[in-house]
């Protein structure tokens, strides 16, 4: 039996041990408690079924094969896999090759989200900040992140001066970053 | 303003992957000089994962787990390490090897580290390392001027923590290992110094010993061509510091 199945509770780290054993049911665990931030990242960004779940197979497929890549001690699973998501769909999205190998996405430590509650507040207090930002700031934010236009491309469709719209995006992550930090 | 300051906008931009052209060279190239910098860009890529949690939408469909386990099933992992074999073992061997010989000649009187080295190696192989990566571990350590690094504590302990620094100015490339370091409390970590003959001290990598005491770092992020006259260790908190914020606990003797 398998070291996930005969330990159904265990965390993220012990799965990805057990992933890097080859274990698929722990595999299939992961799938289970990520799945749903994976597949909502990419629809946000592709906003198409069918390309969201390519999105979601790539990425679990990715961690299948290289499990290693993540690293426990700088972070929990949930963020970096929202990250390669958002980064493999703005790939489709820009019809280009994959620009970054998954072992090359590092974050910096973020709050404790090991657990859906903590992740909830977190993304709930991330969304209260963005509908209380001025609409020109979280609309540079979302072009950039989630559509994947460049800066100058932002300025171009939004008619406002490249430094505006650097301004605007540095401090919109500034304020995402204080409003976590005092949760 | 500082060179800091003036990239502070950029790196920002550069977080979500909306930079180009001019811009994006420019502070790539102060990016590979600028530790400080690096550890900016980072804690702005959390600050952008924030984004991509934010997102909230239905759980996929069943099928798309159907798909999953039946191509991971296709894909086991014993097949995908015999698919992988011929030129990763050979490089990861490679770097191996050269590793556990360099150390064992230049480190004699410390059977420890060099086993500890010889079994790092042998996890760096295990774990599939890059084959890019293991290639450049191997590169440092044949470089000519590939000079070892003897690191000792400050003041000595009846069990005393050793590490290893093998550092290539040329290739800008570093593989430091260490043995019996002492736990750390939590948000704590060691932070490796590159001592450059001139300047204040350079980041050269943070680690945490595992539970023997053993720590390994490899091709930390340097600035190009800088001399070293020694390599120290601090206690830091866990997510870096720019300069020591602690007392030196271990510097090497010398290159």
């Amino acid at each position: 039996m398998s070291t996930a199945a005969q330990n159904p509770g265990l965390n993220d780290g012990g799965l990805i041990s057990a992933v890097r054993a080859g274990d698929q049911a722990a595999m299939a665990q992961l799938y289970d408690r990520y799945s749903q931030v994976v597949y909502a990242v990419a629809m946000r960004v592709l906003r198409d079924t069918a390309a969201a779940e390519d999105v979601l197979q790539e990425v679990f497929m990715q961690l299948w094969r290289n499990p290693a890549a993540f690293d426990s001690s700088r972070g929990n699973l949930a963020p970096w896999l929202a990250v390669i998501a958002r980064n493999r769909a703005v790939d489709v999205l820009r019809k280009r090759r994959p620009q970054d190998d998954i072992s090359e996405v590092t974050l910096a430590v973020l709050p404790d989200m090991a657990g859906d509650a903590d992740r909830a507040q977190v993304a709930e207090k991330v969304r209260s900040v963005l509908k209380d930002m001025p609409p020109p700031q979280r609309s540079a934010l979302e072009m950039a992140y989630f559509e994947g236009y460049s800066h100058s491309e932002i300025a171009q469709k939004t008619g406002e001066p490249l430094g505006t719209v650097k301004t605007r995006i540095r401090t919109g992550l500034m304020l995402l970053r204080r409003a976590v930090e005092a949760t | 303003m500082t060179v800091h300051e003036q990239f502070a906008e950029d790196l920002a931009m550069y977080a979500l992957d909306a930079l180009e052209g001019d811009a994006k060279v420019s502070l790539e190239k102060h990016l590979d000089e600028c530790a400080s910098c690096r550890r900016d860009l980072e804690q702005l890529r959390g600050d952008a994962a924030l984004l991509a949690l934010s997102t909230a939408g239905p759980r996929p469909p069943a099928r798309a787990k159907a798909r999953l386990i039946d191509s991971i099933a296709k894909e086991p992992r014993a097949q995908q390490a015999r698919q992988r074999l011929p030129w990763l073992a050979i490089l990861g061997w490679t770097a191996a090897a050269a590793m556990l010989v360099l150390v064992i000649g230049v480190s004699r009187q410390n059977r420890r580290l060099s086993s500890t080295v010889a079994e790092l190696s042998g996890m760096v192989e295990r774990e599939r390392v890059s084959g890019e990566e293991a290639k450049r571990v191997a590169e440092v350590l044949h470089a000519k001027d590939a000079a070892p690094f003897e690191i000792l504590p400050v003041s000595m302990k009846t069990r005393m923590p050793s590490g290893k620094a093998v550092y290539s100015r040329d290739r800008s490339g570093l593989v430091f290992v260490a043995s019996d370091l002492h736990p750390l409390p939590a948000q704590k970590a060691y932070e490796l110094w590159l001592i450059p003959m001139k300047g204040a001290p350079i980041p050269a990598g943070m680690f945490k010993p595992d539970a023997r005491g053993t720590a390994m770092v490899m091709n930390p992020p340097l600035p190009q061509g800088v001399e070293a006259k020694a390599f120290a260790i601090t206690v830091e908190p866990e997510q870096g510091s720019a300069a020591p914020t602690s007392p030196i606990m271990m510097m090497s003797t010398g290159g």
